[in-house]
């Protein structure tokens, strides 16, 4: 038997040192993270989600009265990291426990992690009526289209054509059924006050969802409602794809059908239409600029 | 125990009524429930009586989120409870399982119907190794005092405690009066989550799982699990409750829980004063059971009879406490109105009576006379 000796995917940068000249001009660990270390995979899109809104926490200076409520999936370990109190609840509910805390502690901003498998299929009532119930928490979804933890199964949210295992040949619509649009499906509901569906595959997705995070936080600061803030995160494992091919692969596949976009502020509906065109407008924009930018520099 | 005085401005209430009442004298501040009867009057109750008081009753879309809600109230350190008959609480099962390895003291209020939920009550249908202690009140005025008792016994282990009633302990009425009782000082509850030691390193993590924070020692689940099998056989130890009647020279002994047991006290104490050498055992704990007790008085007797609405389960527990001493057989049997929630014609002092003799003169061999059917069947 010959044995292949696994190769480097790209060049290997040493990170024990910092390179000659570099300037740290942020801190890699928000301040109500207890360790930068995650126990995620390469790849994974879930640690970046967590900064993000611890950051928006801290930012909004609402670090001292945040209480968390943490499903079951492989964000679960950010419950012992974060440096925020936290109930473990069931996987699918959540939004049921985060109601106690919340009418308990009106005063306290409350808050749900959740990914796809935990809150559409085993929890998809409770998310819905606490949504109904006008209840002023903030729920957040990590959506990567599957149950990671697993090792890769079809959740509510997979899309057709997605390969997982329990739908090797694809997703078939006629076998398996269609994808559910929860943040859509959340925007319709009355008692919602903000939703909002972002990712962090890239730089200006990651600023965006922070954004996000921030309007949501605020608006239950401001006592407006249910909000809601679905995250599309990159699970290379799960999908069954290289590690460095994570992001294209959520914004080619995930992110065609999970549009990304403000779905509902100050009580005004945005459907994927709307949001589609929004996004193709924001890209030209970008690549516009990108090339007047190119123009200036190169004298053309 | 504290008894509850029912002479002083004592009136009239229906038991759901006075559960309510009794929990929110408790400090119960935080109730949510779906209506099944017979339990739905106790969700309107604590619906009527929390608001005023600053507290919140919801009326929740499922049983799982009502006890999902529950599990949220209690880990901001307030008192808070749920409840159903048997059929909402095997909704709940799961939670009930985790709430407990969580450590938190949620407070179940059960308006079984008939006794068919001795089983779900003890063993329970949730997973993994765990305990609820179980209390059983015979009548109003004590499920009003239980109710204080189940709060407080919850804060006192960190633990669940459900109250077993019946659709006669919710839907007859009673004289009670009902003042705080005072049971002692319970432990502080710093575990309880508020925010504000966000930051410091020393936030808080309430979770069934055995986790700690980063930087904190984390117990680990088997030890976790170990740790709570040791508090299980602390509560076995500590709080056994059981009355008994007429035991000492007894020839044949009666057990029975909750309501069918105060017809049995009664049915007793009447052969008694007949001249019968009849005694009876009334569990008030059905966890922990009263094993010893029903070991010292099954001593000697001739036969053990258990009176339970139900195909026969508390019969296993009375077997277990009377390993082979005596003969044990079921004198009760299922017996429902035509609804199958409320009371069948065998909850009846005469009928009762008649089994009760039966197996008194004719020994545990003796023929019982046939179950008495509901018109409705």
């Amino acid at each position: 038997m010959t044995v292949t000796q696994p190769q480097p995917v790209g060049p290997v940068l040493d990170t024990s040192v910092a390179p000659p000249g570099a300037k740290k001009i942020a801190d890699i660990k928000p301040d109500l993270l207890l360790t930068g270390e995650h126990h995620m995979c390469p790849g994974c899109g879930e640690p970046l989600a967590l900064r993000i809104y611890l950051e928006a926490i801290q930012e909004l200076g609402l670090a001292q009265r945040t209480i968390g409520v943490a499903g079951i999936g492989c964000y679960t370990s950010f419950s012992g990291t974060m440096d925020v109190d936290l109930v473990q609840a069931l996987h699918g509910r959540a939004p049921s426990v985060a109601t106690g805390v919340k009418r308990m502690k009106p005063e306290a901003i409350v808050f749900t992690l959740q990914g796809d498998g935990d809150m559409v299929n085993e929890g998809l009532q409770e998310i819905l009526h606490t949504a109904a119930r006008g209840e002023n928490v903030t729920c957040i979804l990590l959506n990567n289209g599957v149950f990671g933890e697993t090792g890769g199964h079809m959740t509510a949210t997979t899309v057709i054509g997605q390969r997982t295992k329990n739908s090797l040949e694809g997703r078939d619509a006629e076998y398996h059924g269609y994808p559910m649009l929860i943040g859509d499906l959340i925007a319709q509901i009355q008692g919602a006050s903000y939703v909002a569906r972002g990712s962090v595959h890239n730089a200006g997705a990651v600023a965006r969802t922070k954004r996000m995070f921030k309007r949501a936080f605020e608006s239950q600061a401001n006592n407006e409602g249910f909000s809601f803030v679905e995250v599309l995160t990159m699970c290379p494992t799960g999908w069954f794809i290289p590690t460095g091919d994570g992001p294209d692969y959520l914004q080619d596949t995930l992110a065609e059908i999970h549009v990304m976009g403000e779905l509902k502020v100050d009580g005004v509906v945005h459907n994927t239409e709307q949001l589609v065109a929004e996004n193709t407008r924001k890209a030209e924009e970008a690549a516009a600029a990108k090339a007047r930018d190119l123009a200036d520099k190169t004298g053309a | 125990m504290t008894a509850v005085d029912t002479r002083a401005a004592a009136h009239l209430m229906e038991g759901s009524e006075a559960i309510a009442t009794a929990a929110v004298a408790a400090g119960c501040r935080f109730f949510a429930g779906y209506p099944m009867t017979p339990f739905t009057e106790v969700l309107e109750n604590f619906a009527k009586q929390l608001p005023p008081v600053g507290g919140v009753c919801i009326n929740a879309e499922s049983e799982l989120e009502a006890v999902g809600m529950a599990w949220g109230a209690l880990s901001t350190g307030s008192r808070a409870a749920t409840g159903s008959t048997g059929q909402g609480l095997s909704l709940m099962q799961e939670s009930f399982s985790e709430i407990t390895l969580a450590e938190l003291p949620l407070v179940i209020f059960n308006m079984a119907r008939g006794g068919q939920d001795y089983f779900q009550s003890t063993r329970g249908g949730g997973h993994g190794d765990y305990r609820h202690m179980v209390l059983a009140p015979m009548d109003i005025a004590e499920a009003a005092e239980l109710t204080q008792l189940a709060f407080f016994l919850a804060d006192k282990w960190r633990n669940p405690v459900l109250v077993y009633g019946d659709y006669l302990t919710a839907h007859t009425q009673q004289s009670v009066s009902i003042e705080p009782i005072d049971f002692g000082p319970v432990p502080d509850k710093p575990w309880a989550v508020n925010g504000e030691l966000n930051g410091t390193g020393n936030s808080r993590i309430v979770s069934p799982l055995g986790f700690a924070k980063t930087g904190h020692e984390s117990v680990g689940i088997e030890r976790h699990l170990r740790r709570m099998q040791a508090k299980f056989a602390a509560i076995e130890k500590a709080e056994v409750r059981v009355e008994t009647g007429y035991v000492d020279d007894a020839e044949t002994i009666i057990v029975a829980f909750g309501t069918p047991a105060k017809f049995v006290r009664y049915v007793v104490a009447q052969l008694r004063a007949e001249g019968e050498k009849v005694g009876f055992v009334r569990p008030i704990t059905l966890w922990p059971y009263p094993y010893e007790t029903i070991a010292q008085v099954s001593e000697g007797a001739r036969s053990v009879g258990v009176f339970e609405l139900c195909g026969g389960q508390m019969i296993e527990d009375v077997r277990l406490g009377v390993l082979g001493r005596a003969p044990v057989v079921g004198i009760g049997g299922i017996s429902t109105d035509g609804s199958g929630f409320g009371v069948g014609p065998l909850l009846d002092v005469d009928i009762i009576r008649e089994r009760i003799l039966a197996i008194h003169r004719g020994g545990a061999q003796a023929e019982l006379p046939p179950l008495p059917d509901n018109e409705r069947g």
